[in-house]
């Protein structure tokens, strides 16, 4: 009988290795191509020990520099992005955030308040799939399924992914065990330029109200950031690309108001934070370089740090010694873009397209 | 709630625990609130349509009962009766008992009927006044046919009319009767089962027993193998196929034959197994509804192998009654007469036949494909009947019938020919399913077997060489199966080869079923009849 059940056991054992083995190949990897799917799950790897938790969409990831903000500021600071983060999304990373560690400030950029249903899969899963599982990824992913979406799906993505098994390329198999790092702390760089080259329209819309369920998450995290004594700060990226409707941006400051959170509208503060759109962004508005990243995180730092008075950690050299380590990789990166965009034209190493003549 | 979702897998494993953690007096009635939540949950609207059937069908069939009960005692106080007193009261009793039952299956049959084939009467109806010219048509009507209403409706008919004929006695509690009508399994595409052959099992409490269990959730995941691995994997090739026919004529047509006869096996005895082996997991035994049909020498053959339960239930029901009602005696003595002794045998069965094939192509559908597919099977199974004599004769000359190649040979024929029937099934009208299967004979388009066109139907050279060891392994144990169970076969192999092999189906449904994103798996075919 011991036997048998010891069979039982190893078999069931070995049978959950093999699913989990296929599971681990077939899932997308996120590496050569669309790399921001794999932001969410550098977070794990890190010490938590943060000042400043950056959360949000492509608006935190691709336009504050944690290594500007240490070099300059002495501030450890983490990014929380993900492409199309949705509001829901944000306040469940910043949930589980919490559950590792409690840093001094929160910055949630608003955005995302412009949703307020679930979007789609595909950006669900580039935030969903990083995660690892807890109450806060199931209540996230419940909150962000479309009505073609299955929970089980997302807890277990061999049951999405399957059918990857024809389709699977070398990057499956080069990244089955260790992914490389590609990102600094959160941080996407891009050191190409593309300007602005024309402003967006404004096109009228029938209704200028934030969604409900939108402001619902917004007073979680602010709640939450109450309950942990967070200082939470609402933030709009100094992006032309998507529109930033005035309207809603009075619905924002009246909150932060109401609500006694900073609010900075970086699209009114160009100048102060030397963002200039025809040299500091990689694709003509919507995200800036990685010079528009570092001029904006050194005004920002200052704000950070004058306001919330953080601790200056570069004298302590344990911190100091393992940012240096990120510093170093991070303007090791920086040089083989210049090194690709010099050669090439475009950064031909790191996903970008090579541009077409028009 | 599809047999293969997520959903229903919960809703199978919620039932199973509950049902070994209540008293075994009380399972039945767990089964019974199991099975009016599973039908409110599909579709609460039609709950209104088995509730009638079940009430109707008890009240008619105790009352039936206590007709033919009363006869007997007063039969027994009258032994002093002569015979042809005896044969009068009888008659009389027949005539009321015949009352009841005529009342229970018009309203049955015509719930079925209404809900059915109103729209397809109304089609006709239209099509009839556009062919004479005249003004106007009926308006279509916005009725939907409640889920499993055709399999619940054969099921309490049969027992109507066994408990007319005696077989058994009507059930007294009318929850009882309403588990037997309502059992979930049973109620997306049956079995339909017999009450005789299902109620003792259903309604007496098990005691967890592994082996049975084991014997249950094996069948499952075999269902689950057909259905996702083999079913819905040729179904996006079928239907890359036969939305714009006129792009794929010719092989094309054939390989349609071929791919939806595979599907629809597999589809349907998957779906199935899956039922029965859920009825196994709980100790409830239910009839079998195939045994290897494409393993079938004849046509014949082949419906004594496929859906047996409808099968028999108009064998019992429409064949028998119809051969032997006075009208076709009359018939029969007609065509004796005028026809002689050898053929005119022959024309009562030949029409009774056609009769069963109509009946059988209308349960299907309310479409002209469905009933020109039952007719045509009727047809074939007369012309092989007529051919019968030189099969005999070219038995006697060669001595072929039991050589391996010729076996294989008229294995192939059938299904060649079950599968040429079958487009019926498939294209939109019967016109344009006999003009596609024209195209075999007329284009010759045998490059698309080899310049790439396959890889243009949705699956991929990995998705085909799925598709081939579905089969090989689907054959393989069918093939087996004639001679014994496999699953006998398998729990007589040591643990470690048993959990090897259920291993590697369980990843290989995972990983390799046609299920999720990109692939459209649909509610199993039977569903719709």
């Amino acid at each position: 009988m011991l036997k048998k059940n010891l069979i039982r056991i190893l078999s069931i054992v070995l049978l959950i290795t093999i699913l989990l083995s296929i599971q681990r190949l077939v899932v997308p990897k996120y590496m050569d191509d669309i790399v921001e799917g794999s932001l969410i799950e550098t977070y794990y790897g890190e010490e938590k020990d943060h000042d400043v938790v950056f959360i949000g969409d492509c608006e935190v990831y691709e336009n504050f520099s944690p290594i500007t903000l240490w070099e300059d500021f002495g501030i450890k600071s983490f990014i929380r992005g993900s492409a199309q983060q949705l509001i829901w999304q944000s306040y469940y990373l910043m949930e589980e955030t919490l559950k590792y560690e409690k840093p001094e400030v929160i910055v949630f950029n608003v955005l995302s308040m412009k949703y307020n249903e679930p979007q789609n899969e595909a950006y669900n899963r580039m935030t969903l799939d990083g995660m690892k599982l807890s109450m806060s990824k199931i209540k996230s992913i419940q909150a962000s399924m479309t009505d073609d979406e299955k929970i089980i799906d997302y807890i277990f993505p061999i049951l999405r992914f399957h059918s990857r098994w024809s389709k699977l390329e070398a990057q499956d198999f080069k990244y089955y065990f260790n992914k490389e790092k590609i990102f600094h702390n959160g941080y996407y760089m891009r050191v190409d330029t593309k300007p602005v080259e024309s402003f967006p329209r404004k096109k009228p819309l029938a209704d200028y109200r934030l969604g409900e369920n939108a402001y619902h998450y917004l007073e979680k995290m602010t709640e939450l950031a109450k309950e942990n004594d967070i200082e939470l700060v609402l933030i709009k990226a100094p992006t032309i690309y998507p529109v930033w409707y005035d309207e809603w941006d009075i619905q924002i400051e009246n909150y932060a108001a109401e609500n006694d959170l900073m609010y900075l509208n970086f699209l009114d503060l160009t100048e102060e934070a030397n963002i200039d759109f025809r040299k500091h962004t990689y694709d003509g508005g919507l995200h800036l370089n990685l010079q528009g990243a570092e001029n904006l995180s050194k005004y920002f730092g200052k704000i950070l740090a004058d306001t919330y008075d953080l601790t200056d950690h570069r004298s302590n050299n344990n911190t100091a010694e393992i940012w240096d380590e990120k510093s170093d990789f991070y303007y090791s990166m920086k040089e083989a873009q210049y090194f690709d965009l010099n050669k090439y034209g475009y950064l031909k190493n790191f996903g970008a397209k090579k541009p077409t003549n028009n | 709630m599809l047999f293969t979702s997520y959903s229903f897998l919960l809703f199978v494993i919620t039932v199973f625990i509950s049902y070994y953690l209540t008293p075994k007096k009380y399972q039945w009635i767990l089964l019974l609130c199991a099975s009016y939540l599973f039908y409110g949950l599909v579709s609460i609207d039609y709950l209104g349509y088995i509730i009638v059937t079940t009430v109707s069908t008890y009240f008619i069939s105790l009352k039936i009962h206590k007709i033919n009960e009363n006869k007997k005692s007063y039969l027994i106080d009258h032994k002093d009766f002569s015979r042809k007193e005896r044969k009068n009261y009888k008659k009389k009793i027949k005539k009321q008992t015949k009352s009841y039952l005529t009342f229970g299956i018009l309203l049955n049959f015509g719930l079925l009927g209404a809900t059915k084939y109103t729209n397809f009467i109304i089609g006709n109806i239209n099509s009839i006044i556009t062919t004479l010219g005249t003004n106007g048509t009926l308006s279509f009507i916005d009725i939907a046919m409640p889920m499993g209403i055709s399999f619940y409706t054969f099921k309490t008919m049969s027992y109507l009319l066994d408990i007319y004929r005696e077989k058994h006695d009507a059930e007294e509690n009318l929850f009882k009767l309403a588990l037997f009508v309502s059992f979930f399994p049973q109620l997306v595409q049956g079995p339909i089962s017999r009450y005789n052959d299902l109620s003792k099992s259903l309604f007496e409490g098990h005691k967890y027993n592994y082996a049975t269990v084991r014997h249950g959730i094996q069948r499952i995941v075999w269902g689950f193998f057909k259905k996702v691995v083999i079913a819905d994997r040729i179904l996006v090739a079928v239907k890359a196929m036969i939305v714009t026919p006129d792009d794929y004529k010719g092989f094309y047509v054939l390989l349609v034959m071929l791919f939806y006869t595979y599907q629809l096996y597999a589809d349907f005895t998957g779906g199935i197994d899956i039922t029965i082996g859920i009825g196994e997991t709980l100790g409830i035994k239910m009839a079998e509804n195939f045994k290897r049909p494409y393993l079938s020498r004849s046509i014949k053959e082949f419906w004594r192998r496929w859906h047996i339960t409808m099968g028999t239930w108009f064998k019992d029901y429409v064949f028998y009654p119809v051969s032997v009602s006075p009208w076709m005696l009359n018939i029969s003595k007609k065509s004796r007469k005028k026809f002689g002794k050898a053929i005119g045998k022959r024309v009562p069965v030949y029409i009774s036949t056609l009769i069963v094939w109509f009946a059988t192509g209308l349960w299907h559908g309310a479409h002209w494909n469905f009933i020109v597919w039952g007719l045509m099977n009727g047809i074939v199974i007369i012309i092989s009947f007529e051919f019968e004599p030189s099969y005999k004769w070219f038995h006697s000359k060669f001595d072929v019938k039991n050589k391996l190649s010729f076996k294989v040979f008229q294995i192939i024929r059938t299904i060649l020919l079950m599968s040429a029937i079958r487009l019926f099934d498939v294209y939109q009208n019967v016109p344009l399913t006999f003009k596609m299967f024209g195209t075999i004979f007329t284009e010759f388009n045998f490059n698309i077997f080899y310049d790439g066109s396959l890889l243009q139907l949705g699956l991929t050279i990995g998705d085909y060489l799925i598709l081939l060891i579905g089969l090989i392994v689907l054959y393989s144990i069918s093939i087996y199966q004639e001679t014994g169970s496999f699953r006998v076969y398998l729990n007589s192999r040591p643990q470690q080869v048993r959990y090897a092999v259920y291993s590697l189906v369980i990843v290989f449904i995972i990983v390799f079923g046609a299920y999720g994103v990109g692939f459209d798996s649909t509610q199993f075919i039977y569903n719709q009849f």
